[in-house]
């Protein structure tokens, strides 16, 4: 189910676009803002919101890595370990992030605190290894200033 | 050089429309106005600009087809699904200067007399969403945007539309598939997108890069503009630099500076003096370079007569510590990943070519398996709708070619399996 706010939100979105449809992608961004996560329940709202079949929309939000078909921990971690950013060790961030917190790549942690995911260049490339947490983007990453910016997620 | 395309950079305060005025923006609007759109297009063909997304198309051209075509409403894309890796360069635009790309969207607009525009930004660039937002707004109370631009009847609208996560809508059909709000698969080709682009009308998509050249190019004119860089490739070019150099980022530098001046000029050389191995100069998706072949022009033309391509203008750099079969083996991850999925060669055969990298690289490669790779690789490349097939086929085939003895140590068993991290 849609919450009124988030039905009125697609609503507004989708009245910019000259054909309903493509409003799907925003609709879906709205709905994940509001639940951490797209449940099968939400996609059927939605798709009955747009207009537009249900297991089309389910097709469209699983092709997308940014959309999360299980509930998330309470920040998300998206670390990239593409080239640039495994040329500067993000790979033994990944595995510290593992030691520290017990979280495993598209995991959370035991406490809800954390899901990680592993993205794939986030374009911050000169100030490597880098992360998102949330909408927040940390650069310059090491094994001891990663710590201390987790530790502002509590 | 002066610094146009980063041009405030370094004021705080860059992304306020107040700031951008104060430091000689919007002026070109007025001026593109006043001339007609014919007039523009004829401009921007004057001053020779290819387009900045990696492909290096005449941008005229594509816009002359789309004004050219009589269907309407007409739309104007922004390719801002920046996610070639290593690639950074539109990010300084989008964050720090969005008035720039907004200029130069409205007056492409009005050349194509295009009446909607939408940024497709990459999903990965929150804060970047929020900027432009923010400076749209500003846009339209300045009566830069709207149903009567400064009063002259002209119609452009414009707004932000995230992507979510998929390389693949870098390519343009793919953008405009996502854009209509399916999965982000290629379309062939033709019908092109100027003719039959976003909900089947004539839809130029254009890099970031690229529409915020259109502003210079109005204000100072195609005759000093195409001053600037390589006679047959000009303008100015941002490169962003990443790996193993000392002072890695963004330049904005004259197109067709040498590959060589921008990694030990610009970028101050490697880290430690240590030897340069290899460089990778247009994204990950660009033909690699051995430390001998960096005597090259960085601009479209010249890099493609020297067996590279100046894609994104992202160089990444490896020094001699690097063991680029591990690199090799990332990127076609990378590639896996992202992978549509609709041709059988792309979809079947990168992962393929993955899996055989990785028992590679984890010590149990067998003698045949380089063999097995070039085969592989050949058949993908030149067997799919989009490029990303054969970009990953591509790296695979030129990683070989130049650092054969790469994979095959690791075959021999003789290197060790340490991850990958800067030298102590």
């Amino acid at each position: 189910m849609l919450s009124d706010r988030a039905a009125a939100e697609i609503s507004r979105i989708s009245a910019k676009y000259q054909d309903a449809r493509s409003g799907l992608l925003p609709a879906l961004y709205v709905v994940q803002k509001e639940d951490g996560w797209l449940s099968p329940s939400a996609l059927t709202a939605v798709s009955e919101m747009l207009n537009v079949p249900a297991a089309t929309v389910k097709g469209v939000a699983t092709f997308y890595a940014m959309f999360r078909h299980k509930p998330m921990g309470r920040h998300l971690v998206q670390l990239c370990t593409n080239v640039a950013c495994m040329l500067m060790g993000a790979e033994r961030l990944v595995d510290l992030l593992k030691e520290k917190y017990g979280v495993e790549p598209n995991g959370t942690s035991a406490d809800g605190r954390f899901s990680l995911v592993i993205m794939e260049c986030i374009g911050a490339c000169a100030t490597a290894p880098a992360m998102l947490v949330d909408a927040d983007f940390h650069e310059d990453l090491n094994e001891k200033n990663i710590l201390e910016i987790l530790e502002k997620y509590r | 050089m002066e610094k146009y395309l980063l041009r405030n950079i370094d004021n705080p305060a860059s992304a306020d429309i107040a700031e951008y005025i104060k430091a000689g923006g919007y002026k070109a609007l007025p001026k593109a106005l006043g001339m007609s759109p014919a007039e523009v297009i004829a401009e921007v063909k004057a001053s020779g600009l290819r387009g900045r997304g990696g492909a290096g198309f005449p941008t005229s051209m594509k816009w002359s087809f789309a004004a050219a075509d009589p269907k309407k409403p007409k739309y104007l894309l922004c390719n801002a699904d920046e996610g070639e890796p290593g690639t950074f360069k539109d990010r300084p635009i989008l964050e720090k200067n969005p008035h720039l790309l907004i200029e130069g969207m409205i007056i492409s607009g009005f050349a194509l007399q295009a009446e909607y525009g939408y940024i497709y930004l990459r999903g990965e660039y929150p804060k970047a969403k929020d900027i432009l937002e923010a400076a749209i707004a500003q846009a339209y109370e300045k009566n830069f945007l709207g149903d009567n631009i400064l009063g002259k009847g002209i119609r452009f609208h414009l707004s932000v539309h995230q992507g979510a996560g998929a390389y693949i809508c870098g390519e343009e059909t793919a953008l405009i598939e996502s854009l209509e709000g399916r999965r982000g698969q290629p379309r062939i080709k033709p019908p092109f997108p100027v003719n039959e682009g976003y909900l089947a009308k004539p839809t130029v998509v254009n890099n970031v890069e690229t529409l915020a050249n259109i502003p210079l190019i109005i204000e100072i004119g195609a005759a000093e503009y195409a001053k600037i860089g390589s006679a047959d490739c000009p303008g100015p070019k941002l490169y962003c630099v990443s790996g193993h150099v000392k002072r890695p980022g963004v330049y904005e530098l004259p197109m067709g500076v040498t590959l060589r001046e921008i990694i030990y000029t610009h970028c101050g050389g490697i880290p430690g003096d240590r030897k340069l191995k290899a460089v990778m100069p247009g994204g990950i998706s660009t033909p690699i370079l051995p430390a001998d072949r960096i005597d090259c022009l960085m601009d479209f033309p010249s890099m493609a007569k020297h067996g590279s391509m100046l894609g994104s203008g992202a160089v990444m750099v490896f020094d001699e510590t690097v063991d680029l079969a591990k690199v090799c083996l990332r990127a076609m991850k990378f590639f896996e990943h992202e992978s549509c999925g609709k041709c059988t060669p792309c979809r079947e055969g990168v992962g393929w070519m993955r899996s055989i990298l990785e028992r590679i690289c984890s010590g149990l490669g067998r003698a045949e398996d380089i063999e097995l790779l070039m085969e592989v690789s050949a058949n993908i490349a030149g067997k799919t709708f989009c490029p990303l097939g054969d970009g990953a086929a591509m790296v695979v085939q030129n990683f070989i070619k130049n650092f054969r003895d790469e994979f095959e140590s690791h075959i021999a068993g003789a290197k060790n399996n340490e991850k990958v991290g800067p030298a102590a």
